[in-house]
C-alpha cells in the first residue's frame, strides 16, 4: 500500500483530501436550525456531506473544505461553531497548569513583598526597638511605615479583603473573613496609637504594623507551596489524560491521513506501528501484535492481540503493526469513562468528611465570636496594658483559625488515594465505595472467573469402552456443539484444537440439570453427570471412583455413554488463576473472612476452595440465590463485600455493602459496582482494599490532625495558658501556624502517593 | 466597662444574626444568558431559581485563579465539576425534581443554592 501520510500541523492547513471534522455547535435550539446548519455547510465549496447530531449539538462534515471557511459558514447562518475537541484532552491540561502556574507566581511575587517589608519590621521590634509611639517624631515615623505597610495590603492582600467583603455582604465568611479581620483589626489599632496617642494608656501604645505584613506575607507563602503540593495530588489523573494519543493514522480513500484523534470516526480503519499509542477503541481487522494494557488494567503483561481481539485507547502497541475498526471515538472510549469516573470519585466525599463540613459551615463566625469573647475577657479580667492584651489575643485568635486544614483534610487524601487506585487498575466509584471498602469483614467471592480462569478446559479422558480419545472428543464435541453451557463449549474448544471434524447430529435433546442425548453416526450417544447414566440405567462399575477422584481434583467428570455403553469419563476443569492464591491470603492476612460461592457440585467446590486456601464455601448456589448469601452474612453483622464479574452477579453486587466487578481487561462500564478491578487478577480486589484503608487511614490523620490543631491553636492563641504559664502567642506565629497548617494536610495526602499497591 | 461588654455582646448577637438567623429573600430566575459569576469568595448570583421537570443549563463562570474555586460540587444530583478558569463551563441538568440543591465547592466556602419551582 502507497503511503501517503499527511501532517496535521495548522487546523486550517491541514484538510487536503476527503476528510471528517467535528464541530460544536452552540446557538442551536430547535430542530428545525439541524437543516439550516447542515445547509449552510453543504453549500460550502468543498463539502460533501454535513450532518448534524441535535442531541448532542454536534456536527460531522466531509469534504476538504477548511476549518475556517466551515466556522464561517455557520456562523453566517447565525450560530456558533467550535472545533470538537474532548474536555479530556490534553490541551485543557495544559491550560489549566498555565493557570496554575501563573497563581503561582502572583502568590510568590505577594509574598516577597510583604516579607521584604514585614522582616526588617520584626527584626527591628524584636532587636533594635520599640514598637512604641511615644515622641512626635516616633509618630511620623511610624505613620511613615504605616503609608509603606498599606501599600504592602493593597499590593499583596487585596484579595483576601474583596474576598472578605463580598462573602460578608453574601451572609457568609471563609478564611478571608478572619485573615481580613485579623490584620485589618491589628492595623486600625495601630493607626489609633499613631493619631490619637492619648487615647490609650503608655504600655498600650503598641503599633502592629509588622504584624499585618507579616501574616499576609506568610499566608501567600502558605498558599503558594499549597499550590505547587496541590499539583501532584492530581498526578494520577494527569497521567490518564496524558495516555490519549494526539493525532491517529486512518485509512481513508485507500490513502493512509494523519488527523487529530478528534476527527476520528466510527468504522474509521486505524493504522497503528509498534510503539505507537491505541488513539481510540476498536477491533483489530488485520494483523497481530502485543499490547500493553498496563496503565489501565495495571496488569504488567503485555496482551496479544489478533484478527477480531478489542483494542482500547491508551494502551501502547508494542510488536506488531495492525489496523482496527474504531469502535468507540472521543467521550465514549474506555479511557474517556475510566477519566471521567476517576474525575467524578475524586470529587466525592466519604461519610467521613461530612463532621468536618458541618463544622466548616459553621466555623468562622464561631471563630469571630470566641475573638469578641476573649477581647472581653481580656479587657475585664487581663493585666495592664488590658487594651493592647485584648487587641492582641482577638487578632490572634482570628489569624491562628484555619477552616482550611479541616476543608482540605478529606478531599485531599480522596483525590490522592482516588487517583493512586487507578493506577493499580482500581476504579473506585465514589468516597462512599472507598470507605465502605476499608471496613469490609467479609468479602464473598464467586469462583468463576474469579478465583479461577473462567474458561474451562477439557483435562482428562479416561477411557472405558472406546478406541480412541480423539473418537470420543469427536462424537462429544458433535452433540455438544448445539449447547452454550460452558462445560460443552470446553469439549467444542478442545475438539477444535485437535482439528477434529465435527459430524451432523439428529434427535438432541437437553435434559435439565442432567446432560445432553442425541443420534450421531448411527450411534446413540449420551453425555451427563452420574444421575444421568443412573437414570438410563448405564453400568459405570468402578468408574464412579475414578470420576470422584476427578472430582477431588476439582474437575467435573462427564460420563459419555454410547449406545448403552460407557465409553469414557471426559473432566472439564476451570483451573484456578495462578495469582488467587496468593491474593486470597493477602485478604485473609488483613483480617478478612473470605467465603466462595459458586454454582458447582460440592466436591468441585471442595477442592477449589482446598486449592485456593479458602475454608468456606457455598456450593451449588443458583444465580438468583447469590444475594441471599450476601443478605445472610450482613444478617451476621458483617460488613459484607461481594466480588463477581458484574453481569450475572448484578442483585448480589447492588446488595452487598461494596460490590466488586472484575472486568476482563478494559470493560469498565459495570454500573452494579461500586469498585470496579480492571485487571483480571484477584490481586485487584486486595490492592482495592489496602488502598481504601490506607486513604481513610490518612484522611483520619488529616482530620485529627486539623481538629487537634484547631482546638488547641485557638484557646492557646486567645491566652488560656497566660495565667499559668504568662504564654501568649503573637499574631505573627499564629499567620506562620494557620500558613502551614493546610500544607501540612496537603503534603500529608501526598504521602499516599509513594503507597505501593501489589506486594511483589 | 459595662458599655464595653454590652457592645461586645451586641458584635456576638450581630454575628450569629448576619451569618447564621439571617435569610435571603431574594434569588434570581435563571434566564437564558445567566452566568454565575465564580469570584472571591462567592457565587454570583448565589441563589438561583429555576423551573422544575425542564431542560436547564446552569453557566459558571470562573473568575478566581485560586484553586479553592475551580470544582463545582451538586451533590445530591452526582453534580462534580470542574470550572475553567476564564471560561463559561455549562452544566446541563435535566428532569429536576421541586426543591433546593446546594451547590459548593469542594471545601464549601463557595455557597450557592439552586430553588427548583
Amino acid at each position: 500500500m502507497a503511503s501517503n501520510i499527511q501532517s496535521s500541523g495548522e487546523r486550517g492547513d491541514m484538510i487536503k483530501d476527503e476528510q471528517a471534522q467535528r464541530f460544536i455547535i452552540e446557538g442551536a435550539g430547535c430542530a428545525s436550525c439541524v437543516v439550516k446548519i447542515e445547509n449552510a455547510l453543504k453549500a460550502t465549496s468543498g463539502v460533501t456531506s454535513a450532518e448534524m447530531n441535535f442531541a448532542d449539538r454536534t456536527v460531522l462534515v466531509t469534504g476538504s473544505a477548511k476549518t475556517d471557511q466551515l466556522i464561517k459558514a455557520v456562523e453566517s447562518a447565525g450560530y456558533q461553531a467550535k472545533p470538537f475537541s474532548e474536555e479530556l484532552g490534553s490541551d485543557a491540561l495544559d491550560e489549566k497548569e498555565k493557570t496554575e502556574s501563573a497563581y503561582y507566581k502572583t502568590l510568590v511575587k505577594d509574598t516577597v513583598i510583604a516579607l521584604s517589608v514585614g522582616i526588617p519590621l520584626m527584626i527591628y521590634g524584636l532587636f533594635i526597638g520599640q514598637m512604641t509611639v511615644e515622641t512626635n517624631f516616633e509618630r511620623a515615623a511610624w505613620l511613615v511605615v504605616g503609608l509603606v505597610t498599606l501599600g504592602v495590603m493593597y499590593f499583596s492582600g487585596k484579595r483576601f479583603y474583596i474576598g472578605a467583603w463580598k462573602s460578608f455582604l453574601n451572609h457568609s465568611a471563609n478564611m478571608d473573613t478572619l485573615i481580613a479581620l485579623g490584620t485589618g483589626t491589628a492595623r486600625l489599632y495601630s493607626l489609633v496609637v499613631v493619631f490619637v496617642p492619648d487615647a490609650l494608656p503608655i504600655m498600650a501604645r503598641n503599633v502592629y504594623f509588622e504584624a499585618t505584613t507579616m501574616i499576609i506575607g506568610l499566608i501567600n507563602l502558605g498558599l503558594a507551596l499549597e499550590i505547587k503540593a496541590r499539583g501532584k495530588t492530581s498526578e494520577a489523573i494527569k497521567r490518564l489524560i496524558g495516555l490519549q494519543a494526539k493525532t491517529a493514522i486512518v485509512i481513508r480513500n485507500n490513502k493512509e491521513v494523519k488527523i487529530a484523534i478528534e476527527q476520528v470516526l466510527l468504522d474509521d480503519i486505524v493504522k497503528i506501528r509498534p510503539g505507537e499509542k491505541i488513539p481510540v477503541d476498536g477491533v483489530v481487522v488485520n494483523g497481530h501484535t502485543s499490547i500493553d494494557e498496563s496503565m489501565l488494567t495495571g496488569e504488567p503483561m503485555p496482551v496479544e492481540k489478533k484478527q477480531d481481539d478489542e483494542v482500547v485507547a491508551g494502551t501502547l502497541n508494542k510488536s506488531g503493526l495492525i489496523q482496527f475498526r474504531a469502535t468507540r471515538v472521543g467521550k465514549d472510549t474506555a479511557l474517556a469513562h475510566i477519566i471521567n469516573m476517576v474525575k467524578r470519585a475524586q470529587n466525592s466525599k466519604p461519610p467521613i468528611g461530612r463532621l468536618a463540613d458541618v463544622i466548616s459551615a459553621y466555623f468562622v463566625p464561631i471563630v469571630m465570636i470566641i475573638s469578641v469573647l476573649s477581647a472581653l475577657a481580656w479587657l475585664n479580667f487581663g493585666p495592664e496594658p488590658v487594651v493592647a492584651f485584648a487587641l492582641a489575643s482577638a487578632t490572634t485568635v482570628l489569624i491562628i483559625a484555619c477552616p482550611c486544614a479541616l476543608g482540605l483534610a478529606t478531599p485531599m487524601s480522596v483525590m490522592v488515594g482516588v487517583g493512586k487506585a487507578a493506577e493499580a487498575g482500581v476504579l473506585i466509584r465514589n468516597g462512599e465505595a472507598l470507605q465502605t471498602s476499608s471496613r469490609i469483614t467479609a468479602m464473598i467471592i464467586d469462583k468463576t472467573g474469579t478465583i479461577t480462569e473462567g474458561t474451562p478446559k477439557v483435562t482428562d479422558i479416561v477411557l472405558a469402552n472406546a478406541q480412541s480419545e480423539d473418537e470420543i472428543l469427536k462424537l462429544a464435541a458433535s452433540i455438544e456443539s448445539g449447547s452454550e453451557h460452558p462445560l460443552a463449549q470446553a469439549i467444542v474448544d478442545s475438539a477444535q484444537s485437535r482439528n477434529l471434524k465435527l459430524l451432523e447430529i439428529d434427535g438432541f435433546n437437553a435434559i435439565t440439570g442432567l446432560g445432553v442425548e442425541a443420534d450421531c453416526d448411527n450411534k446413540s450417544l449420551l453425555l451427563g453427570n452420574e444421575k444421568l447414566m443412573q437414570q438410563k440405567n448405564i453400568a459405570l462399575t468402578d468408574f464412579v471412583d475414578k470420576a470422584q477422584d476427578l472430582a477431588k481434583q476439582a474437575k467435573t467428570p462427564l460420563f459419555f455413554a454410547i449406545d448403552g455403553e460407557l465409553a469414557a469419563i471426559i473432566a472439564v476443569a476451570d483451573p484456578i488463576k495462578t495469582d488467587s492464591i496468593e491474593a486470597i491470603r493477602r485478604l485473609q492476612e488483613n483480617g478478612i473472612r473470605v467465603v466462595m460461592l459458586t454454582g458447582d457440585n460440592q466436591e468441585t467446590a471442595v477442592a477449589v476452595a482446598k486449592e485456593a486456601g479458602i475454608s468456606e464455601f457455598f456450593a451449588e448456589v443458583l444465580p438468583k440465590d447469590k444475594a441471599d448469601k450476601v443478605r445472610e452474612l450482613q444478617a451476621a453483622g458483617e460488613i459484607v463485600g461481594m466480588t463477581g464479574d458484574g453481569i450475572n452477579d448484578a442483585p448480589a453486587l447492588a446488595l452487598a455493602n461494596v460490590g466488586f466487578a472484575i472486568g476482563t481487561g478494559t470493560d469498565v462500564a459495570i454500573e452494579s459496582a461500586d469498585i470496579t478491578l480492571m485487571r483480571g487478577s484477584l490481586h485487584g480486589l486486595a490492592d482495592a482494599i489496602a488502598i481504601s484503608k490506607a486513604t481513610l487511614g490518612n484522611i483520619k490523620q488529616n482530620l485529627v490532625g486539623a481538629f487537634i490543631y484547631n482546638l488547641a491553636g485557638i484557646p492557646i492563641a486567645a491566652g488560656v495558658l497566660y495565667p499559668f504559664f504568662g504564654l501568649l502567642l503573637s499574631p505573627v506565629i499564629a499567620g506562620a501556624a494557620m500558613a502551614f497548617s493546610s500544607l501540612t494536610v496537603v503534603s500529608n495526602a501526598n504521602r499516599l502517593r509513594f503507597f505501593k499497591a501489589q506486594k511483589k | 466597662m459595662i458599655i464595653i461588654n454590652i457592645a461586645g455582646v451586641a458584635l456576638i448577637g450581630l454575628i450569629v444574626w448576619w451569618f447564621w438567623l439571617y435569610k435571603p429573600s431574594t434569588s434570581s430566575t435563571l434566564k437564558d444568558d445567566t452566568t454565575i459569576e465564580v469570584k472571591d469568595g462567592v457565587y454570583s448570583p448565589s441563589v438561583v431559581q429555576v423551573p422544575a421537570n425542564k431542560p436547564v443549563t446552569l453557566r459558571f463562570a470562573l473568575k478566581d485563579q485560586s484553586p479553592c474555586a475551580e470544582m463545582l460540587l451538586i451533590p445530591d444530583l452526582d453534580v462534580s465539576e470542574q470550572l475553567k478558569f476564564a471560561e463559561v463551563t455549562k452544566i446541563k441538568l435535566t428532569d429536576l425534581a421541586p426543591g433546593e440543591y446546594d451547590f459548593n465547592c469542594q471545601m464549601k466556602m463557595y455557597r450557592g443554592i439552586l430553588k427548583v419551582v
